[in-house]
């Protein structure tokens, strides 16, 4: 019927290359999780402001973010930023893409918080004479994120999913990069890809129960 | 001392103070009492400036609230307010909420802080609750918090608004002793209240807030024995 025989030793012999290939994975999505929230913060409110000049610019990047291909969001970072003699690597251009697309999704997310918060919130904070900054960062910031903690690990999960989406920009460091590449010169399509398949799912299982664990701690009320 | 002076302010078409014109000395309570969604607590919030008014002007300590150059988050401190709805930040335990605008606000130690949030907090009759979160509060607890807020500030003046009105009636009592506790002492507050009894006992002068304005204000026996306004005493016969 078919004539190829799985040699699963051969390809777990790259399992070593793939763990690295994992870490680099892991690095991207945490530090575009990390600066997505704080342009997401900035975007949420920003899209709340009375200002069209404060607005506008802030709705189009959740509105773009969210309703193009997160492909074609890295493409942008890499080739079509390329066009305009902005050379990001594959590594920068991966990184840009998923924080761009990071960062507008979290923004609706974080946005649906804070109308979930009473405005009296603030007025309270406000009357202890707190300036405005001050009260979101220590009365409204730490509720936005407790309300919006689940969708954030959501999107978290998205972003690691996401980087493989690099290979398409000349990535070969991360988990898919590097899947590809022994792909390329081995051709144990199927054992190498199924082993990077599970590393995905632990990775992604992992950071699921790791924030599961984190929000007990940290919301305790 | 505070000076409400010829203070107009409207919400878009809808005028809500039409000429309020009030002075609380040093250490004076006056209790103002009103239908609902007359403008007390707008009236309130123009005090210490989270509403900006139309006309007129309000002096706090002959500080003109809503200068250009005026500090609010300076005036403020000197102002506290306790809403109808305790406004207790629910991420932050009991000892972290009454803290946090000491340390954040007045740059206190963290030591400093607690010992006057235990302090208020204890006066309050909330000594056992200090690492508490305010979810696990009755309303009662609630409000007696945001009391020990406001006072761990060390304002010159508490305006508390309703403070009473949206906790069941056998934790009414609790809360309305702490203010009387509080006005015994000397400290200056406006009561906005519809507990008569409260305004009647407590109170060195009350004040009806009627279409706008201060209808009539005067010393409680004079206020609910004598009153001389129609419109007090309609409202007089209405409540009881
Ligand atoms: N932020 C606001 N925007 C528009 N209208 C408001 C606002 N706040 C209060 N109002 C209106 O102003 C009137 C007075 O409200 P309020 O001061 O809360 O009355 P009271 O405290 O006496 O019940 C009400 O009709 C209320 O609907
Ligand atoms: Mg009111």
């Amino acid at each position: 019927m078919f004539n190829y025989t799985f040699q699963w030793r051969q390809a777990l012999q790259k399992l070593p290359l793939l763990l690295d290939g994992a870490l680099v994975t892991l690095q991207i999505a945490l530090m575009s999780m990390a600066m997505g929230i704080v342009f997401a913060v900035i975007l949420a409110v920003a899209r709340n402001s009375r200002s069209t000049l404060v607005s506008a610019p802030a709705t189009a990047w959740v509105e773009v973010s969210r309703n193009t291909p997160a492909l074609f969001q890295i493409y942008m970072a890499h080739f079509g930023l390329g066009s305009f003699g902005i050379h990001l690597s594959p590594y920068i251009a991966l990184l840009a893409g998923i924080t761009f697309n990071n960062a507008g999704y979290l923004a609706e997310t974080f946005r649906g918080a804070l109308r979930a918060i009473p405005g009296t919130q603030l007025r309270a904070a406000r009357s202890l004479g707190m300036p405005s900054l001050q009260a979101f960062r220590l009365v409204i910031m730490p509720q936005m994120f407790r309300i919006a903690f689940l969708p954030t690990t959501n999107q978290m999960v998205w972003a690691i999913l996401m980087t493989s989406l690099g290979v398409t920009v000349g990535m070969n460091s991360d988990l898919a990069g590097v899947t590809q590449d022994i792909n390329v010169r081995s051709f144990r399509t199927f054992e190498i890809f199924a082993i990077a398949a599970v590393i995905y799912y632990l990775i992604a299982k992992a950071v699921t129960l790791g924030a599961r664990l984190m929000a007990a701690r940290l919301f305790r009320y | 001392m505070i000076e409400i002076r010829n203070v107009y302010k409207s919400f878009g078409p809808l005028e809500v103070l039409k000429g309020v014109n009030l002075s609380v000395e040093k250490g004076e309570v006056v209790s103002v009492i009103g239908g609902s969604g007359s403008g007390k607590s707008t009236l309130l919030t123009c005090i210490n400036g989270l509403e900006p008014i139309n006309s007129g002007t309000i002096l706090v300590d002959g500080v003109e609230v809503h200068a250009k150059t005026t500090d609010l988050n300076l005036l403020r401190r000197k102002i506290g307010i306790v809403f109808q709805q305790f406004n207790a930040f629910p991420h932050l335990t009991v000892l972290e909420n009454v803290t946090l605008a000491p340390r954040k606000v007045l740059g206190m130690s963290k030591a400093a802080a607690e010992e006057i949030a235990v302090k208020q907090l204890t006066h309050v009759g909330l000594a056992d609750k200090l690492s508490v979160y305010p979810g696990r509060l009755s309303g009662g607890q609630q409000q007696r918090m945001a009391i020990a807020r406001a006072l761990a500030m060390s304002p010159a003046y508490v305006l508390f608004d309703e403070v009473t009105s949206a906790l069941d009636p056998q934790l009414v009592g609790e809360v309305l002793d702490t203010l009387k506790l509080l006005a015994n002492e000397g400290m200056t507050m406006i009561c906005v209240t519809h507990e008569m009894s409260f305004a009647r006992d407590v109170s060195d002068r009350v004040a009806f807030f009627h279409k706008g304005v201060l209808a009539e204000i005067a010393p409680p026996d004079q206020f609910f024995s004598a009153p001389q306004h129609p419109e007090t005493r309609e409202f007089l016969s209405n409540i009881r």
